[in-house]
């Protein structure tokens, strides 16, 4: 785990070497995939099919996203992500994050790119954690499901649940990651 | 498309609109941004479509719910725990297929445990994780989200 720094975001070191092995990367897993249809042509279809509607969400989701990076990380400014959700934020922080991360606003893999902006401007580890937590597990949508599906009595307990011991794993992963830098910031002790 | 990507592109252009009303050079510089880390992330997206692709059309929920429906326990609870945090579903498929695990004889805390791990730790969108905070974040935050997992489903077992 020697390289394992938690802050490269946005991937701007050795960019060209690192973007062309993901390309070579990416093809190769879908040569592999074309090749494990043809073995099985009944699953052609449905694997086909499915990776349409993907691609169209892509297509929809993604661009919208990518502009929504970039003005945040050209327009926001430092002092705001800091005072909102950085070192000082206190609950105030982690309530923020938890509702920006409850907001209905697509799925977890468009978060990434969006938290780690946010972290590069000097937000809390903890609270981009509570934030990608939330994403994940609470958005507002899915606890309509969660209501419709499996009654209140789960959807609440689950909820509370996980808001508690997301909080903790996020204060406890931030403790790790400090200890981590702090180490490696003084060798030998 | 969508409800929340007619919301995403709503937000996106009101803040390029805004943006630009502000400084057009730093839109500019924004979009060029935009552009890196679009380039940068699509490879882990093309793999992440690849591999739900394949796990859609390899294994249906039906399959799932006959394998998991007769057995229960702990044991049952960390091998559902396992697949959700392998599968990748959207909610709206997600919630009535463990609606159908309950009626098929899965426990409660099974239950609990898969939509769990489900929607908190990601298999297959691991290499985007990691991509955008590094191996230590990522591995950090999966593995504690397994474990937060397991006692939110215990507790769940427990009291309902």
């Amino acid at each position: 785990m020697s390289q394992g720094q938690p802050a490269k975001p946005g991937g701007q070191g050795g960019p060209a070497v690192g973007v062309a092995r993901g390309y070579a990367f990416a093809g190769a897993a879908a040569l592999a995939g074309a090749l494990l249809l043809l073995r099985f042509p009944a699953k052609a279809l449905p694997a086909v099919s499915t990776a349409r509607d993907y691609v169209l969400e892509m297509m929809t989701i993604l661009p919208a996203v990518m502009v929504i990076v970039g003005l945040v990380g050209v327009f926001v400014s430092k002092d705001v992500v800091v005072k909102y959700m950085g070192k000082a934020s206190g609950p105030r922080g982690i309530l923020l994050s938890i509702v920006a991360g409850a907001l209905p606003t697509g799925p977890l893999y468009v978060a990434f790119p969006l938290a780690a902006a946010l972290l590069k401007k000097g937000a809390r580890v903890s609270n981009v954690m509570i934030m990608l937590s939330a994403w994940a597990c609470i958005k507002l949508p899915q606890e309509l499901m969660e209501l419709q599906f499996l009654g209140w009595r789960f959807m609440l307990l689950r909820l509370s649940l996980t808001i508690v011991l997301v909080v903790a794993m996020s204060l406890g992963i931030e403790r790790i990651i400090e200890w981590g830098e702090v180490r490696k910031a003084t060798p030998g002790a | 498309m969508s409800s929340t990507a007619v919301l995403i592109n709503l937000l996106a252009l009101t803040g390029l609109a805004f943006a630009l009303s502000r400084d057009r050079h730093k839109v500019r510089q924004a979009l060029r941004m935009s552009l890196k880390t679009f380039i940068g992330i699509l490879p882990p997206i093309i793999t992440m479509i690849v591999a739900i692709s394949l796990m859609m059309a390899f294994l249906r929920p039906d399959d799932i719910s006959r394998f998991i429906g007769e057995q229960a326990g702990f044991r049952g609870t960390l091998a559902i725990a396992a697949l959700g945090a392998v599968l990748f579903m959207p909610a709206i498929i997600a919630f009535p297929f463990a609606a159908s695990l309950l009626d098929n004889g899965a426990s409660v805390q099974a239950v609990a445990a898969f939509i769990t791990t489900l929607t908190m730790i990601g298999v297959v969108t691991l290499p985007l994780e990691i991509r955008e905070f590094g191996r230590r974040m990522a591995l950090l935050r999966n593995a504690f989200s397994a474990g937060i997992a397991l006692l939110i489903a215990v507790v769940i077992g427990a009291v309902l």
